[in-house]
């Protein structure tokens, strides 16, 4: 009693500094505060849950139109880290924010260079910029390109030299088919001569008369189309201005069927059950793709007669003819549905990909792609080779992947309605427009769940799932995740077939009576904090909190993880330092999971902060000793990750 | 938005308040168009590094704009029958999801053309309708009264095969609305409409290529 009092105190003392409570439950706030808040600007009504707003930073003066709430011009779009800077693509041209101090970040450089999306990357002393839209311009300009075909125009990749950060020049463009509505940087592990850059554009492809050898029709009838491709674009790291094009690799082709779990689950169960029951009552089935379908009365009709008529027969089919259809059904049906002249015409599949996230540390990547998940091997870089593909009736169009660290696990979302849409309200179905959870296992993807922002938003909010990247928590699958004007939501998707949200923010619709576009258009982890771009409002910063779901020290392992800059769709391995914090936060987990025995856990406990005041050979034997024990606790459920953390601590302490 | 009291200590900031306020009155009518992307073009190039330009737009955008109201209708009116003809569930997740999208888009049109100042046409499935014109135009790759008839007349596989092929030929149409704008001059400089324009054509290339692969399961499959 005393310490829950005691407990209310200092959770009322810090609610007063920080106006968040620290909050150990783990219930879900009920009603959702993220529902009915206020509407407005810069003053909308906000709800946070185990997070902490650190500050808020308007954009610029040359950012922002304050006649115009939400103008389009000045969306904010996503971010890049180096060092100590956020740079912030915008539609407009480019924010550099120095997040030195968190409480106060402060503007470095607004360069203005219109061109959507103005997706953002960094490597070393190079800044890359993709333009997409027709109003970019090569010398930067304001005035748009009017004409239908135009030099003037830039359509592909903007590359700028950031020595001086503060004053970023340009170097070079390389401009492409279909402009860049996202780009990738990508490092090679056995070429550190140069930097790769993977290029998707999903707008149409301009004339050639603007740029050389751009066709728009389908390979079928021009084998150079622009279409079915990605461009692969290497930057030469001493000759930058020799950033060229060096392969289209054609990922797509020979896409003919994705596993999908293409039918609701009822709907799998239904067909089945129509199934066995003509087959219990002598009718026909086959299976196609996978499922078993009943033969319909038209087709064992045709079939039969034919049977009739191929042994000189007339007249009623007999038994033994019913037998052979019985036995030759299946070959009967496999080469009706996989005929071996297909249908001329363009090849199926996706034209384009939306966006591609690499992993260079396992050689894999994840591309977005039409209506498509593809997982690609890039350890040749520049020639990346498609090794699986899914497909899913729930998802609208592929937007972009996350892996989870030991790549076992890869996330898709779905942008449906292309970000403009309110796509959160009521009526919208919690798999549509959601995050899909895929597991990997020898370049197959195995379907787990959808993940989708469980707080309704009003019609007045564009929502649906975007940006993200991983919380770096030891041991978990934690991750943070920009569902526009649904706010930013933290979620452990350690569990792929259970994803649970575990701490969110969000404000309300920035005008009560029409949609205006807002919204957080990607939230990352950087370096100890959330960083997230607000498409109208400007960057937000925040800090996780403690909760029942969260220790503090699993944040504090969290913070201890460092970049030195960051491309969220080139995912980095995340790496943890010896560290006492890293155990602790693995006892925690287990703690929590019920994973050992009490008096063992508070054992290691113990053992661990005795051995944390030793130091020299003193701690080594000390963390030896309780490695040894965990160890031998192990089959009790001490994951091995903390039998490894502790040696390594040993190790550290030597 | 008019006359909004603003701290306008610095230039800029005056030059875009000018702009943006001026914008409603030169966004009222066309002819006066050819003007605005003058005025603006010479504001731009007098301060040079400011971002603030009030977006043009043409005649081709409101045409593409407006004329994608009825192209939409139409594909709600097509996917509402679903349910009462007896579609697959696989179809029926399709039009489920098509009604929804593009409900949303129209919304999205209406509110754009209500903004600046143009005629807004309703949602009619017949077709575009324009003020002073006795019948709604049919927009390109729209089904043919005779075409819609047919489907409303269909049931089961048989509503399954006419819808899929119809819907390929609506968003086929829809594509090349796309390519019409963007091949106008001037035309998609407006940034809400680049992004519409490019999200229809991304949208509807991948649904196209999943209604080819319905339709391929529909006619290779027995029944």
């Amino acid at each position: 009693m005393k310490s829950q009092s005691w407990f209310a105190i200092v959770a009322l003392s810090i609610a007063a500094c920080t106006t968040t409570t620290v909050n150990m439950s783990t219930t879900a706030p009920s009603p959702d505060p993220r529902v009915g808040l206020r509407a407005g600007w810069m003053d909308a009504a906000e709800a946070a849950w185990n997070i902490r707003l650190v500050s808020t930073t308007p954009p610029s003066p040359d950012f922002i139109n304050r006649s115009t709430p939400g103008d389009f011009q000045f969306i904010n779009s996503d971010m890049s880290f180096t060092g100590s800077y956020v740079i912030q693509g915008n539609f407009s041209g480019v924010q550099v924010w120095d997040i030195a101090n968190p409480k106060a970040p402060r503007l470095h450089k607004a360069f203005v260079c219109p061109g959507s999306q103005s997706d953002v990357s960094v490597y070393r002393k190079l800044l890359f910029v993709s333009g997409e839209a027709l109003n970019g311009r090569t010398d930067c300009g304001v005035q748009g390109v009017t004409d239908t075909v135009s030099h003037d125009r830039l359509r592909g990749i903007r590359i700028f030299d950031i020595t001086d950060i503060a004053n970023p020049r340009h170097i070079t463009d390389v401009q492409t088919c279909r402009g860049s509505h996202t780009h990738t940087v990508v490092t090679s592990p056995s070429d550190t001569a140069n930097v790769y850059i993977y290029v998707s554009g999903s707008a149409p492809v301009r004339s050639p008369n603007e740029l050389a050898g751009c066709y728009g029709a389908p390979p079928d009838s021009n084998p150079n189309s622009a279409l079915f491709r990605i461009e692969v674009i290497q930057v030469p790291l001493v000759h930058p201005e020799q950033a060229r094009i060096i392969s289209s690799p054609r990922i797509f082709n020979d896409l003919v069927q994705a596993p999908s779990h293409s039918e609701a689950p009822e709907d799998v169960a239904a067909a089945a059950r129509a199934a066995a029951e003509a087959r219990a009552h002598g009718g026909f089935t086959a299976t196609i793709r996978g499922s078993e379908i009943v033969l319909g009365p038209r087709f064992v009709a045709f079939r039969l007669d034919s049977i009739v008529k191929a042994r000189g027969g007339t007249g009623t089919p007999t038994a033994a003819d019913t037998a052979t259809l019985r036995a030759n059904a299946q070959s009967i049906v496999d080469l009706i549905v996989n005929p071996p002249n297909r249908r001329p015409g363009p090849p199926p599949g996706p034209t384009q990909c939306h966006d591609i996230t690499v992993y260079p540390a396992i050689g894999l990547a994840g591309g977005a792609c039409g209506g498509y998940g593809l997982l690609l091997d890039i350890r040749d870089v520049a020639n990346p080779k498609r090794i699986g593909a899914v497909a899913d009736s729930n998802f609208s169009f592929w937007h972009s992947a996350t892996f989870n660290n030991d790549g076992t696990k890869i996330l898709f979302t779905d942008e449906w309605g292309g970000g403009l849409q309110p796509r959160c309200r009521v009526t919208d179905k919690p798999e549509w427009g959601a995050d899909a959870i895929f597991t990997i296992a020898a370049a197959t993807m195995t379907f787990q769940s959808y993940y989708k922002l469980p707080a309704p938003q009003t019609p007045n909010e564009n929502c649906v799932a975007h940006n993200g990247t991983l919380i770096p928590i030891p041991g978990r699958d934690i991750m943070v995740q920009g569902w526009y004007q649904g706010g930013v939501s933290v979620f452990d998707w350690t569990d792929p077939a259970h994803p649970r949200e575990i701490a969110f923010f969000d404000r309300g619709p920035m005008d009560s009576t029409k949609l205006v576009g807002a919204g957080s258009w990607s939230a990352y982890w950087y370096n100890g904090y959330i960083v997230s771009s607000e498409i109208a409002r400007g960057l937000d910063i925040f800090e996780l909190q403690p909760s029942g779901f969260i220790s503090q020290n699993e944040i504090d392992a969290a913070k201890l993880v460092h970049f030195d800059y960051l491309n969220a769709q080139d995912q980095p391995k995340l790496v943890w330092p010896a560290s006492f914090v890293v155990a602790r936060a693995y006892l925690d987990q287990l703690s929590r999971s019920n994973g050992l025995a009490p008096e063992k856990l508070a054992a290691a406990r113990t053992a661990l902060a005795r051995a944390e005041q030793l130091s020299g050979q003193a701690r080594h034997d000390a963390l030896a000793q309780l490695a040894t024990q965990l160890k031998s606790d192990s089959q009790g459920g001490a994951p091995r990750a903390l039998v490894t953390a502790v040696a390594d601590l040993a190790e550290a302490a030597r | 938005m008019a006359g909004a009291a603003l701290p306008a200590s610095d230039s800029l900031r005056i030059m875009r308040l000018a702009l943006a306020t001026k914008a409603p009155a030169a966004y009222a009518r066309m002819k006066k168009l050819f003007f605005v992307v003058l005025a603006t073009a010479a504001c731009a190039s007098a301060t040079t590094h400011q971002a603030t330009v009030s977006p043009s737009y043409t005649a081709a955008d409101v045409q593409f704009v407006s004329g994608m109201i009825g192209h939409h209708a139409q594909a709600i009116q097509m996917a509402g029958w679903a349910p009462s003809h007896g579609a697959s569930p696989s179809l029926r997740v399709l039009c489920e999801r098509i009604v929804v999208a593009q409900n949303d888009e129209i919304a999205f049109a209406q509110r754009w053309l209500r903004e600046h100042n143009e005629v807004v046409p309703p949602a009619d499935p017949r077709g575009h309708v324009m003020p002073g014109m006795d019948h709604p135009m049919l927009m390109p790759g729209m089904l043919t009264p005779e075409q819609m008839a047919q489907l409303d007349a269909a049931r089961g596989r048989e509503f399954d095969r006419l819808f899929l092929k119809g819907m390929i030929q609506h968003h086929q149409g829809a594509l090349t609305m796309v390519a019409q704008l963007l091949a106008a001059p001037g035309a998609a400089q407006d940034g809400p409409i680049f992004r519409f324009a490019a999200d229809v054509n991304a949208d509807q290339t991948s649904e196209i290529d999943r209604m080819n692969r319905m339709l391929d399961a529909l006619t290779g499959s027995p029944q």
